[in-house]
């Protein structure tokens, strides 16, 4: 499999073809249109490694997200970035290059934090390896969290190590009906408590939180919130993770701010989660209107789905931020061979 | 020529609401937590060094310290970066939000050890200080059963704040020089360490006697009061110093390992102070697989520094080995150049070679450290070569 992949991507560098790389498709919506030869890794799949007590996992890129997350709850541990799977086949390669994240991300790490060691092979074909199984690792640069999110711009990859975690021991989550501006004061308030925060929404004048940690600590908050307990909360977190929830139809921008920003007056819905930090919004809106709000509040805005692509889908790079970008780029992929503009239209 | 950040000290902000700090980066780690205390907030990653290291320095190793298994390392624990590249750009690196577009250079610059750029200004992630931090203290007279122990915590779904492990030799140092507390007869300790709200506290910890207990745990003590608490912390914290009063010199390694690994590498490395005649103490962040053993030695001994770093080098090939790396918080240097040629291959090196020339194209920062030059690689295979097994047979001789 390997090898017939090597020889692939060393015949497209040679003959200046582009190659879109498949896993899924799981998120084939997220990102610029990318033209190419499909190069499909579904087929390299299989979970390499795993020991429950070293909190690690290895597996193929092609390996099915619901078969690794199988796996982990029968040893009571999870991915505890809540990865998005957005498909009944989405793969472990999907979510690493796609560096999604869902919403116990602001308490528990995005999928960037949890990425111990990629196995790729680069734009020469050549088949490297960085990081590893082990969590401290300073040895040469970060090259796995680089490759994480990159949409499969910088190299194929093979394999990953994921940091995972126990499984909660329990969960309850709370709902309060209050406007946007004060969902969005208490959410921060109860970040900077010792209270178990694992993932925040507020949508229609309500906050929905939930707690995760041991039964007895779980009562405590409770108490101390208040608000009114939230039956079949594991279904609400879980559509609001998928975005089966009806408020999430195109055009999405995706709003990354500041937690504490105040609310942000734009036309259309918005949808809150990450105690503020991400704002979901359902707008018409001119993309520079909506790119001029979350910059000046200190963020970006992502065209998620949907709308018209041609302004970029991206939050624009500064020109020399930009350049150094389009360095790593070459540096990895000399001929430009993967997934042309998917991330930046420059490249 | 030395471009010191010594005297770039300043905590230029802290947003308690939003739980973040901006520093400039020479900075103390602890000053940033006793800053952030009046909001009841503090910086998590706390190297044993945290009275003098900085943030810039932190930043640049991407340091771990004691607490990393639960709160995470510093790439975890950072927002944004203010960066002079070498063409004299001013660049923000991340924001004060979760993400940014385009590749994860807040990443890559992390640990990078100034080869990229040089960091003027870091924006931290400050935590909420837990409810109770209560740590346990065990003693057994067998390494194996400390590490078994150490798994099965954390199988039964335990994340302690702490989980430290500590050799003899270490341990009768460290009691000797701060009196902790410890059992000086003991082969091996674990310091364990649980925080978070108070009754999580109290449940893990009573699952937690019992954990250690049936691992074979020869005494178990919980600090009773925040005194004695901290009193078990002074011990590990002060263990390189207190390593220091036994010999003239000592020389602290610094390898990860998968925690699995640990009996068959201490076994390991006490075989190879037996056959270099060399005595060694052993500190372990056993919550992450992060090695550092001390080799005590006397450097006005003719040749006795040489075997020391040829010693040195060998625990880090052995790390290699058993699917761990040669450097887990302190970085590479010049010290370890060597070692990364056994731990990457040509390929792989000639990729770090490009992502610095993407940054510093004239490589006029930090020249000669971190990454070796591919015929260094070269060079040091033909000095080492064994029964004719020439390492990098695939590059050019000079």
């Amino acid at each position: 499999m390997i090898t017939a992949l090597i020889k692939k991507i060393q015949y497209a560098a040679a003959h200046s073809q582009t190659l879109v790389i498949r896993g899924s498709g799981s998120k084939a919506f997220y990102g610029g249109e990318s033209h190419g030869t499909a190069l499909d890794i579904t087929t390299h799949r299989g979970i390499i490694d795993y020991a429950p007590s070293e909190l690690v996992l290895t597996a193929r890129a092609g390996t099915p997200l619901s078969e690794i997350e199988q796996l982990l709850r029968e040893h009571n541990q999870v991915l505890a970035f809540e990865p998005p799977h957005f498909g009944p086949h989405a793969t472990l390669g999907d979510c690493v290059a796609s560096g999604l994240s869902g919403p116990r991300r602001p308490y528990s790490g995005a999928v960037r934090d949890f990425v111990l060691g990629v196995g790729m092979l680069d734009g020469r074909g050549q088949q490297l390896k960085f990081g590893g199984q082990v969590m401290k690792n300073v040895a040469g640069y970060d090259i796995s969290r680089l490759m994480t999110g990159s949409l499969g711009t910088l190299g194929v990859l093979l394999d990953v190590s994921l940091k995972v975690l126990p499984l909660p021991a329990a969960a309850l989550s709370l709902r309060f009906e209050c406007d946007q501006q004060t969902a969005i004061q208490r959410v921060n308030a109860w970040a900077g408590q010792a209270l178990p925060l694992s993932a925040t929404c507020w949508q229609d004048e309500q906050l929905t939180i939930r707690l995760e940690g041991t039964q007895r600590s779980l009562q405590s908050a409770r108490n101390k919130l208040g608000g009114e307990l939230l039956t079949d909360d594991t279904a609400f977190w879980h559509d609001l993770r998928e975005q089966r929830a009806a408020f999430f139809r195109s055009p999405l921008w995706r709003l990354s701010v500041p937690s504490a920003a105040a609310a942000l007056t734009l036309e259309g819905t918005q949808l809150i989660e990450w105690g503020g930090a991400l704002r979901w919004l359902r707008s018409d809106a001119a993309p520079d209107t909506i790119r001029h709000a979350a910059a000046t509040a200190g963020g970006q805005a992502t065209l998620f789905r949907g709308g018209d692509k041609c302004s970029g889908v991206f939050h624009p790079l500064p020109p020399a931020l930009l350049a150094i970008q389009q360095r790593i780029k070459q540096s990895l992929d000399p001929q430009g061979i993967f997934n042309p503009c998917r991330l930046f239209q420059e490249f | 020529m030395i471009l010191s950040l010594a005297r770039f000290k300043n905590i230029i902000a802290i947003d308690a609401e939003a739980r973040t700090a901006r520093l400039q980066p020479g900075v103390r780690n602890l000053a940033i937590s006793e800053a952030a205390a009046r909001y009841g907030l503090y910086y998590a990653p706390d190297p044993s060094s945290q009275i003098a290291c900085t943030i810039g320095g932190n930043v640049a190793e991407n340091f771990g310290g004691v607490h990393c298994l639960k709160y995470g390392l510093t790439v975890h624990n950072l927002l944004r970066l203010r960066v002079i590249t070498i063409e004299g750009e001013i660049l923000e690196i991340g924001n004060a939000a979760l993400d940014s577009a385009g590749y994860d250079l807040l990443a890559l610059l992390t640990g990078s050890e100034g080869m990229l750029a040089v960091i003027t200004e870091v924006t931290v992630k400050l935590l909420a200080k837990p409810e109770r931090a209560q740590v346990i203290l065990a003693a057994f007279d067998d390494v194996q059963k400390a590490g078994q122990a150490v798994g099965n915590i954390i199988s039964a779904g335990i994340i302690p704040a702490g989980l430290e492990m500590m050799d003899a030799l270490a341990i009768q140092a460290a009691e000797d020089f701060v009196h902790a507390g410890y059992p000086r007869d003991a082969v091996a300790i674990l310091l364990c360490e649980l925080d978070g709200l108070n009754e999580e506290v109290s449940e893990q910890m009573l699952q937690l006697h019992d954990i250690l207990k049936s691992n074979g745990a020869t005494s178990l003590r919980t600090a009773v009061d925040e005194a004695e608490r901290l009193k078990f912390w002074a011990g590990r914290k002060a263990a390189f110093p207190a390593v220091g009063r036994l010999s003239p010199d000592y020389y602290c390694m610094d390898g990860t390992i998968p925690r699995r690994q640990l009996p068959h590498v201490l076994q390991r490395i006490s075989e190879l102070s037996a056959e270099y005649g060399l005595r060694v103490a052993n500190v372990f962040h056993a919550g992450d697989g992060n090695l550092h053993p001390l080799i005590l030695y006397d450097a006005n001994i003719p040749g006795e520094l040489e075997r020391t770093e040829e010693f040195g080098g060998k625990i880090l090939e052995l790390c290699v080995a058993a699917g761990g790396t040669i450097t887990g918080e302190h970085g590479v240097g010049i010290e370890k150049i060597d070692q990364m040629c056994n731990q990457f291959a040509a390929p792989e090196l000639a990729l770090f070679h490009g992502i610095k020339q993407a940054w510093d194209q004239s490589r006029l920062l930090n020249p000669g450290k971190a990454v070796p030059a591919l015929h260094c690689c070269a060079e040091l295979g033909a000095m080492h070569v064994h029964a004719g097994q020439l390492k990098h047979p695939e590059l050019p001789r000079f």
